[in-house]
């Protein structure tokens, strides 16, 4: 008896899971009145798509978003690479204090310090531009943990050796050391990816022009009442936001769980 | 190493403080300066056209906590916390336990579970408005196959912060059950097998064996949780924007508000400075109370 009550529990509550995107799936195909009427033989639509792919600069928002992650990432790579490595492989005096304070930005969370960062943006002349949107990311205390723990795995050998054959310092880091953590890299990208993609607050703060507004941001926009689109519409922009990174995850699906559980685990 | 020449160990600090100076000098600009400068901030007052701002002291403090609004916010970001961490926790956990055991279907029901964690909060909040909006919403719809009254789950003080909460448990879940996940396939088979042996039962074998050797795991949830209930607040922008009556308005929406619907940074700086104190106090108790080992092999 137990052995069935539980899969199908299970099965339950995975169905219940993705219900929201299947409901925003029928709705999309669907005219309004047939989407919450829910008339199983109602004729497939692709007009709402039509609808919500011209509402909006959309075109723009993708370009944004992308720009937006890919200059996050850049900066978090070569940022937490260098500090990483200083923390793991290089001794000095003062390293553990200045290390203790950087893991206190895990719990200054860049979300909560907002209106001051605004202004730091705003004197920087940041604002509306999609650095002024990574900027406050890039230097991520645990992407700098996450590189200093694999640096620290790395075999003393290989460092020795590279070292003995004449490699400078940055030599060593970017022909030993890089190499050797690209699972690490790989695992933080695509973490990094998937939350600076979805990232609204922010965004929502520096931008005011569609020029750098990221996918989040225009869809709020877009969906907001007093622009009067139906369900239906926003359920299809809905989807198209949500497509690129739904499909990365359903392609790679055993990577990116691995991903969060790697720069999860710290 | 001992024999290191005092020229090779300054050229070391060099290098060290070299590589670290890019990421130290976005640090301070993106974290510690505007810590400061929010504590600062908060001690003016708001300045006008007419008159400038002045120091104030502690007055902007004393004024949010005679602001009844402030009270309702935090009142509200602790229910929210409170309902959502240990909802989310256990439902992580029975999807862990059932994605990790042999049942049919296991990968779709693990993706099932995992996929919202990869959907932006705007867009979880557009999915949701189906569920919950008066006139069609679903939650209603299947309400009066049972014959239950229509209730506008977001119009309305009572229910408002609740439907922001199931959303948030919804989203968080899968998250955690990656955690789970993993710390299950840590633990040895030989201790199911001599607990078969030993003719204990599936719950008896959960509860004294599964459930104690997720306990770090759990510590490092919490604390993970913890961080995001301050953090969670996209939803409120489609769904409720705070309201009925700030009945569903949390904390960091409130600063949201002060700083640039009301502009009064000096409240918002007061209230980030709270935030960051509650946080700086879950920061002591990882580092002192929780085992560090098991957090940062």
């Amino acid at each position: 008896m137990t052995r069935l009550i539980e899969p199908v529990l299970a099965v339950a509550l995975a169905i219940l899971w993705i219900s929201p995107l299947l409901v925003a799936v029928w709705a999309a195909f669907h005219n309004v009145s047939d989407a919450i009427n829910f008339r199983p033989t109602a004729p497939l639509t692709l007009d709402n798509f039509r609808t919500a792919w011209e509402g909006a600069p959309w075109l723009r928002y993708f370009l944004n978003s992308f720009l937006l992650v890919t200059s996050i990432l850049i900066g978090q790579f070569v940022l937490a690479t260098l500090a990483g490595f200083a923390f793991a492989q290089v001794r000095f005096r003062g390293r553990d204090a200045v290390f203790t304070l950087v893991l206190l930005q895990l719990f200054i969370l860049p979300e909560v310090l907002i209106v001051e960062n605004y202004r730091v943006a705003a004197r920087l002349g940041l604002l509306d531009t999609i650095l002024g949107i990574g900027a406050p990311y890039m230097a991520s205390a645990f992407g700098i943990f996450l590189m200093r723990q694999a640096f620290k795995s790395v075999p003393r050998d290989l460092d020795e050796a590279a070292r003995v054959e004449g490699c400078s310092l940055l030599g060593v880091l970017w022909r030993v050391y890089v190499p050797a953590a690209r699972p690490t890299y790989i695992a933080y990208a695509l973490v990094s990816v998937a939350t600076h993609w979805n990232n609204f607050l922010w965004p929502l703060i520096v931008t005011n022009t569609d020029s750098a507004r990221p996918l989040t941001v225009g869809l709020s926009i877009f969906g907001a009442p007093e622009n009067g689109v139906d369900i239906s519409v926003i359920s299809a922009a809905t989807l198209m936001v949500v497509a690129p990174l739904l499909i990365l995850f359903l392609v790679f699906q055993r990577r990116f769980v691995q991903a969060f559980l790697t720069a999860g685990i710290k | 190493m001992t024999d290191l020449s005092q020229a090779e160990q300054r050229r070391r600090a060099i290098h060290g403080w070299l590589l670290l100076s890019p990421a130290l000098a976005m640090l301070g600009t993106f974290a510690f300066y505007p810590s400061v400068a929010t504590f600062w901030t908060s001690l003016w007052s708001r300045g006008t056209r007419r008159r400038p701002s002045e120091f104030a002291g502690l007055e902007n403090y004393r004024a949010l906590l005679e602001d009844p609004t402030f009270w309702k916010v935090a009142w509200n970001n602790l229910l929210y916390a409170g309902t959502t961490i240990p909802l989310s926790i256990a439902i992580a956990l029975a999807m862990a336990l059932w994605a990790n055991s042999k049942i049919p279907a296991r990968s779709f029901v693990r993706t099932a579970y995992f996929t919202p964690t990869v959907l932006p909060m705007i867009a979880a909040g557009n999915l949701w408005l189906f569920f919950y909006t008066p006139s069609f919403g679903i939650i209603n719809k299947v309400g009066a196959l049972f014959g239950a009254p229509a209730v506008n789950w977001l119009g309305q003080p009572e229910t408002a912060l609740w439907a922001i909460c199931l959303v948030t448990v919804w989203k968080e879940s899968g998250f955690f059950m990656i955690f789970y996940l993993a710390a299950l396939q840590t633990i040895p088979p030989d201790l199911k097998e001599a607990a078969e042996i030993e003719g204990a039962s599936r719950w008896t074998y959960t509860r004294r064996i599964v459930l104690p050797l997720l306990m770090p795991t759990t510590l490092f949830i919490l604390v993970n949780a913890m961080i995001n209930s301050v953090k969670l607040i996209d939803h409120l922008f489609i769904l409720t924007k705070g309201g009925p009556s700030d009945s569903s308005k949390l904390i960091l929406y409130y600063i949201w508000e002060n700083a640039y619907a009301y502009f009064d940074r000096p409240a918002a700086a007061a209230m980030t400075v709270l935030v960051l104190i509650g946080l700086g106090l879950l920061a002591a108790f990882q580092f002192t109370v929780l085992d560090r080992r098991t957090h940062y092999r």
